[in-house]
């Protein structure tokens, strides 16, 4: 094990930079590693995640690398190690804290809607509350009601916080490293049916800037199409099945939850003419429904067909697989609604 | 390690008797301070220039003014919406209190935060919570941070009775006894959360009972004497120094006034308000200081005039400062940029 001394000492000890293939998993330990070698003032707490490396090992070899004092296991209290991110980042730290299932949010709702969105701000902008809250969300692992949610649409009302959810290992890569560099409370939706996909992601590189907004992954001319987290690859599956039937969908990972930037949504609507919107939530009160309204009023003269949203239903999930897969939007259903509007 | 009893620290060190006549004539001044700032907030408040409500602290001047004295320039300090005479112990400057009450541009946060949120964290004053007990896990962390840093800082915690029932105390008590943080939680126990007696909504009254739940060192003293209160503060402060963890020091005292601007406390037997108010602690202290032949009468009235001359023509100044800008940008405000 290194002591602490010798990671400082080691500083920006030099990474190799090379655009290999990895897990999303992956990618999140080794924007973890990378940051917290680079910044003495950074750690990161949870629940189980020193020796143990986390429930979904998110934090693999990082006790080993940085010792238990930045790698640090807390008690089950949500509320407690949360605010307790807060008082750290008062007073110079830059913490980083895993809730295990985002469903756990709920427990310290309190302290990150009315303490961490709230403090800098209170204080006439006199503090800084560089914090970043990860947690891993999402269906599909048979977890039942209480460990499947994604949580996007819980903090979307609270202005204060910024909240980014990766699609693939690259982007779960980069903005979480921009998270830790950003001076400003960051909540990073993970989602855990992810955690295995692998893709290209440019480990080692040091210039990260947080996105300003969504990114299109697929250009295409006859519709357009918003996803997030899991959902993105659905989006592309469909997209790649209507490109056989000659429909070229364009999808958009909308990335950044809040601020939330839907000009360049409208911008491909303006171009495609159709919308279709993918959340993992029940309908109300989810991202779709800004992003909607948002397009709506900056494109209503080049929409071809009323928007349409495809969300979960508005009740929880249910716990057995031949249920779950049913109500999980799939890549059929979102071609399907793709083709119902041309 | 033996589990500490309920109540049985070391305040019989007596710490305040190494203080000076300075300082503790000091702690008088700064008792008296926070008394006329209050009773001037009240008269401002009837003149218009407080706004929504704001909870005042008279007769728990003591607890902020013996818990401040045995702290240093660099620890932290967070408190409760009920936090004005936290920040005047730590020196806020008593211009910028106002102006924040006030809502002005020179307030401490801009006229941004309001009376429930007085901050500077110049003075390590890193936050005042609006909401019970939401404080307690964020004096933790900072009670960590002073940990990771090693040096020998404190973290100071104060809250009500009414806290203790909210999960966040429990919470933010055990992770400081676990980790053995820096961090000295002071319950200033005045019998009411909000307008509810402590027996309607807690078995018990003497709350330093919890502490020994979490094998925490504990105190209970007697909250309107400050130097029982600076007693138990001093070598709770010195253990957490020394990394010898936290304590819990409940102070038995007594608001003055209501809940909050709105409560005219009518749910208080007069008979109870009339026998507090003769333990008034300020009045206590002066006897003390006048029996000891330390300050005359005369002393003491000089004392208060010079507080309220002080106060008055801060608040004044505060009064006469322009409003905060409409058009300045917030989102700077909420967000570095």
């Amino acid at each position: 094990m290194r002591t602490n001394e010798k990671i400082i000492s080691a500083g920006v000890e030099p990474i190799e930079r090379v655009t290999q293939e990895i897990t999303y998993r992956e990618a999140i330990v080794a924007a973890l590693r990378e940051e917290m070698r680079r910044d003495p003032k950074t750690l990161i707490m949870g629940e189980d995640i020193g020796e143990s490396g986390g429930p979904f090992k998110t934090c693999h070899g990082l006790y080993e690398e940085f010792g238990a004092e930045r790698v640090r296991d807390t008690p089950i209290a949500e509320t407690g190690f949360v605010g307790a991110a807060l008082g750290l980042a008062l007073t110079g730290y830059r913490p980083i804290v895993e809730i295990m299932f985002a469903d756990f949010l709920g427990v310290c709702f309190d302290q990150i809607a009315n303490s961490i969105a709230k403090h800098r701000f209170m204080s006439g902008g006199r503090v800084k509350t560089p914090i970043v809250i990860r947690a891993l969300g999402g269906a599909g692992l048979r977890f039942g009601a209480q460990h499947s949610q994604t949580a996007e649409s819980w903090l979307l009302s609270v202005p204060g916080i910024k909240i980014i959810c990766p699609s693939d290992p690259e982007q779960a890569y980069l903005m979480l490293k921009a998270a830790i560099r950003d001076d400003n409370p960051v909540l990073v939706l993970e989602h855990k049916a992810l955690l295995s996909m692998k893709g290209p992601a440019p480990i080692g590189i040091d210039d990260v800037t947080m996105p300003s907004g969504p990114r299109v992954l697929r250009p295409g001319r006859h519709a357009t199409i918003v996803a997030s987290l899991a959902m993105v690859r659905k989006a592309l599956a469909a997209a790649e099945s209507l490109s056989a039937e000659g429909i070229e969908a364009e999808v958009i990972d909308i990335q950044v939850l809040r601020p939330l930037n839907v000009a360049p949504i409208s911008d491909s609507v303006r171009r495609t003419n159709i919308l279709v919107t993918v959340e993992e939530q029940a309908p109300t009160g989810g991202w779709s429904s800004d992003v909607v309204a948002d397009v709506v009023s900056q494109a209503f003269d080049y929409l071809d067909a009323p928007p349409a949203r495809i969300t979960l239903p508005d009740h929880p999930l249910p716990y057995s697989p031949h249920l779950e897969d049913a109500l999980i939007p799939s890549a059929e259903r979102i071609a399907a609604t793709v083709k119902s509007l041309l | 390690m033996t589990k500490p009893a309920p109540g049985t620290g070391s305040a019989s060190n007596k710490a305040a008797a190494a203080l000076s006549i300075e300082d503790r004539i000091g702690l008088y001044r700064t008792m008296t301070l926070i008394r006329e700032f209050e009773e001037q907030v009240q008269r401002s408040y009837l003149e218009g220039l407080v706004h929504g409500t704001t909870h005042l602290c008279n007769g728990q001047e003591a607890v902020c003014a013996g818990v401040a004295k045995a702290l240093r320039e660099d620890d932290y300090v967070s408190y409760t919406y009920r936090g004005h005479g936290q920040c005047l112990a730590r020196g806020m400057d008593l211009e910028a209190a106002f102006a924040e009450l006030f809502g002005r541009e020179t307030g401490v946060c801009g006229g941004i935060g309001g009376s429930m949120h007085l901050t500077d964290i110049d003075l390590g004053l890193i936050g005042a919570f609006g909401i019970v007990g939401a404080g307690l896990p964020v004096a933790v962390g900072a009670g960590l941070s002073a940990q990771l840093a090693r040096r020998r800082q404190v973290s100071v915690c104060f809250f009500g009775d009414g806290a203790v029932n909210i999960g966040a105390f429990h919470e933010a008590m055990n992770m400081a006894q676990v980790w053995k943080l820096p961090v000295i939680f002071v319950c200033e126990n005045n019998l009411y959360g909000e307008f509810s007696h402590i027996l309607h909504t807690t078995p018990y009254e003497d709350l330093v009972i919890r502490a020994s739940g979490y094998s925490m060192q504990s105190e209970l003293v007697d909250g309107n004497d400050v130097l029982a209160v600076y007693d138990a503060a001093a070598p709770a402060v010195a253990r957490a120094r020394d990394g010898q963890g936290p304590t819990f020091i409940e102070c038995k005292t007594y608001r003055h006034r209501g809940h909050s601007r709105t409560d005219p406390a009518k749910y208080r037997d007069s008979a109870e308000v009339e026998a507090w108010l003769k333990r008034d602690p300020i009045s206590l202290y002066r006897a003390d200081l006048r029996a000891a032949g330390l300050m005359s009468d005369v002393g003491a009235e000089d004392v208060a005039a010079e507080a309220r001359s002080l106060v008055k023509a801060a608040a004044d100044r505060a009064a006469a400062a322009p409003w905060p800008s409409q058009t300045q940008d917030f989102m700077a405000t909420m967000f570095v940029q």
